[in-house]
Formats: C-alpha cells, structure tokens, sequence
C-alpha cells in the first residue's frame, strides 16, 4: 500500500503546481528531504570535528560515565540512566508523530490531533531535561584544580572515587577580595563568582589528609582510566595550581579538557535549537489540524513533512547519544 | 480520498525493537565489560564497534519505518541514503585519521610529569 498521498493539484495560471513528481514523490517533501541530508551533513561535521580532537587527546580526554552521572531527586553515582531516559523520550515522541502521520493518511483528524499534542509534550519533556543537564554540568559535582598549562586535576578517596572539595577542603581565615573595577580591574564583570575555596585551602587540607590522592587527566590506555599520582608526584602537580575550577563552561571545565565542555555545549546546543524550532513548526501544524486546514485541503502532507523533520531530529540525537554518552 | 491503511502494529513493533536496542546500549554502557572495553579493532574497542553498529540499526529502522523511506521510490531512496553515506563515510574516515596523526605527533610533546 502507498503510505504517500498525492497532494491535490491546481492547475491554474503560470505554475501548475508541480503536477509532475519526479521520483514520486511531492515538490514539499522531496526539498525537506534534501534539507535533511544537508543539515546532516551539518551534524557530521560537527560530530567529526569531536572525533578529530578526541583522538587528538585519546590519553587526557574526559570520561563520560564520570561527567553525566546526576539523575533527578537521587543522590548518588548514576552514568547514563538519565540520558537513556531522555533517549526514550524522543523515541517516543517520534513514535506519536509517525503515528500522528498514519492518522492523517485515514483523514482521522481528532487522532491526528492528540497524537500531534503527545509528540509536542514529548518533545517539551526532552528539551526540559536536556536544560536540567545542562545545569548539572554547569554547576558541577566535585570541584577540581586547574594547573599553569590548563590541565585539570582532581581529588579522589582511598578507593579511587571522586571526591567533592567540601568533603575535605577547610576554609581558612585569609581574607578573599572580590576583583573591583575601582582596581582598575575593568576588565573584569564576573566578581560574583568567586570560587568556593582558595587554592591554598585545597592545597594546606589535601596536605593534611594523607587518605586523599589526586588524580591526572592523564587515562592509562591499557585499562582506560585516569591515572592516580603517588603523594611525592602529587605535591609537585599541585606546585603548579593556579586556579580552584567548580563545574564548566566555555573557559575551564573541572572535568578535563575544556573542550569537551565546548562541543558538548556547541553540539548538543545545536540539536536541542533543533528540538526547539521542531516543537515550535509542530505546534503550528498542531493547530492548523484542529483549525481544519489539511481537512478541508484534503491531506494530510504537512503532517508527513513536519513528521519527517522531528524524525530527524531524533535521528541525530540517536548519534550524539553515541558519541558524546557511549564511545 | 484515499484511506491508506494503517500500519500502527508495525510502528509499534518498530518501537519496541528501538527500545530494546537502546537498553542494550545502555546496559553495555554502564557496565563496559572488559572484554570488549579493553580490546582494539581498527583504531577503537571492540564495544564502540558494538556501538556503532547499534546506532546504524537504530538509524535504519527511524529513517526506513518513520520516515517512510522503506515506501519511497528505490531511486528517490538511494538518492538519499548513498549520497549521505558516502560523504559522511569519506569525512569521517579522513578527519578521524588526521586526528590520530596529530595525537600522536603531540603526545611526546605533553608534560605530565611536573
């Protein structure tokens, strides 16, 4: 059975309508598929531009399962169970939009309609949680020292577990002032964010807790984890601090290389944007349906063509699932 | 009007077999069996091979049940998938083996011993 509809033709004036359809298929849904293929092309681009600079760092590059480990009202060590969730979500979300298709192939406009409305809330869900990620790697989970040459290092227990600055880190009475531009400093605007701690409260409490160890950026290829310093090799690392790093951003990332906080934000930035204009065309057509436009034009093809957008959308996020989350 | 007919029990066959495929995923992500973790097979491990291959499943069954590609023309399909597979394989190949080039020269010039 053709699951295409044709669409219904006018032939008045100049422009026929494109009655002809070459390669069966309609003028709207063949530029949709050929903006598809460029946009991935677009995504590859940027997907290969991760795995150029991956593979650049293989023997540094952060740890996934150790970066995205937050799942809602739970404390504690989860990898990957909360982006599978969101996974599941914008699989789902496109299994009611083809659904929503499928409807408007019978002309059942009120199926059309609800399942349009699922793939709308599905797609708010996904772009709520992509946002509450985002925070989660923004705000960060430990703390970490940033050396003179940019590297990172952290802080991990006797048993080799991460561990939070506020676990060990004793504030001391030293005095901290705030950068002012009255200094001189005008070119500084970020005042507020004064690190949590000194770097010479982290160094004076990780001298006096001999059961800490810290931890390079440096992965050990035979095993693939991040290798731990002995406390002689720890002290001359930690000589070289200049900064206290809590969370990430386009500057510093107090999980490793800064750029893998840059494609992270550039990449997943990019599909959630996306996600974003795909619910926003899906809410358009969403009304369209209840106004009865594709009704009284007889199909349903606008349904398909957006349809064919969100699916795309998932598509990607099926590989940047892969690649940022799984390899 | 034409009324096609419906096909939901495929699609939610489809869906199932995306899910299920996705568990998996996730199951051989977290837990990262070492077996297949600590191996190397053209330049990765043997599990991102496993990966891969698992994301192009996936990626078959969106593009050829939601997207319809499977009821397209064989010609318009083509025209499609050939032309994005080819490029994406051509880049990819190149740039991850530039990659790798570069890695290597830089690695003797990274201090890690301070």
């Amino acid at each position: 059975m053709e699951a295409t509809i044709a669409a219904e033709k006018s032939n008045t004036g100049p422009w026929t309508g494109g009655g002809k359809e070459p390669l069966g298929s309609s003028y709207g849904k063949m530029m949709m598929w050929f903006f598809i293929i460029s946009d991935a092309l677009t995504f590859s681009g940027f997907l290969a531009a991760y795995g150029l600079m991956r593979y650049k760092f293989l023997d540094s590059w952060p740890i996934a399962d150790e970066v995205f480990t937050h799942v809602p009202f739970i404390h504690g060590h989860y990898p990957m169970y909360y982006v599978a969730f969101m996974t599941f979500v914008l699989i789902f979300s496109s299994v009611t939009m083809v659904l929503a298709v499928d409807a408007g192939h019978q002309m059942k406009k009120g199926k059309v309609t609800l399942y349009m409305l699922f793939t709308i809330i599905g797609g708010l869900i996904f772009l709520g949680s992509q946002a509450w990620e985002w925070k989660n790697f923004i705000g960060g989970t430990y703390g970490a020292l940033e050396l003179q040459d940019g590297k990172i290092v952290q802080f991990v227990d006797a048993t080799g577990h991460q561990i939070a600055l506020e676990e060990f880190v004793i504030r001391s009475n030293e005095e901290r002032v705030p950068h002012t531009k009255s200094n001189g400093l005008w070119f500084v605007n970020d005042a507020a964010a004064l690190p949590p701690y000194t770097v010479n409260e982290v160094i004076e409490s990780f001298n006096a807790n001999p059961e800490i160890n810290l931890r390079s950026e440096k992965v050990d290829l035979n095993v693939k984890h991040k290798i731990i310093l002995s406390r002689e090799e720890a002290t001359r690392y930690l000589a070289n601090a200049t900064s206290v790093v809590k969370g990430a951003n386009l500057k510093v990332n107090e999980y490793g290389k800064t750029l893998f906080a840059d494609f992270f934000f550039f990449i997943t930035g990019f599909h959630g944007f996306h996600v974003f204009s795909g619910i926003v065309i899906n809410i358009i057509i969403f009304f369209n349906v209840i106004i009865g436009t594709y009704e009284r034009r007889g199909h349903y093809e606008m349904v398909e063509k957006v349809g064919l957008y969100w699916h795309f959308v998932d598509l990607v996020w099926v590989f940047v699932f892969t690649f940022f989350y799984l390899v | 009007m034409a009324h096609a007919e419906s096909h939901t029990g495929l699609i939610w066959k489809v869906f199932g077999f995306l899910s299920l495929v996705t568990v998996v995923e996730v199951i051989l992500g977290i837990n990262k069996p070492e077996s297949l973790h600590l191996t190397n097979f053209l330049g990765t491990s043997l599990l991102n091979w496993i990966f891969l291959i698992l994301t192009l499943v996936k990626a078959y069954g969106i593009a050829w049940y939601f997207m319809h590609l499977k009821q397209e023309k064989a010609s318009f399909r083509r025209a499609i998938v050939w032309t994005a597979v080819f490029l994406i394989c051509y880049l990819a190949t190149l740039i991850l083996i530039e990659g790798n080039y570069m890695g290597d020269v830089l690695r003797s010039y990274t201090k890690w011993n301070y």
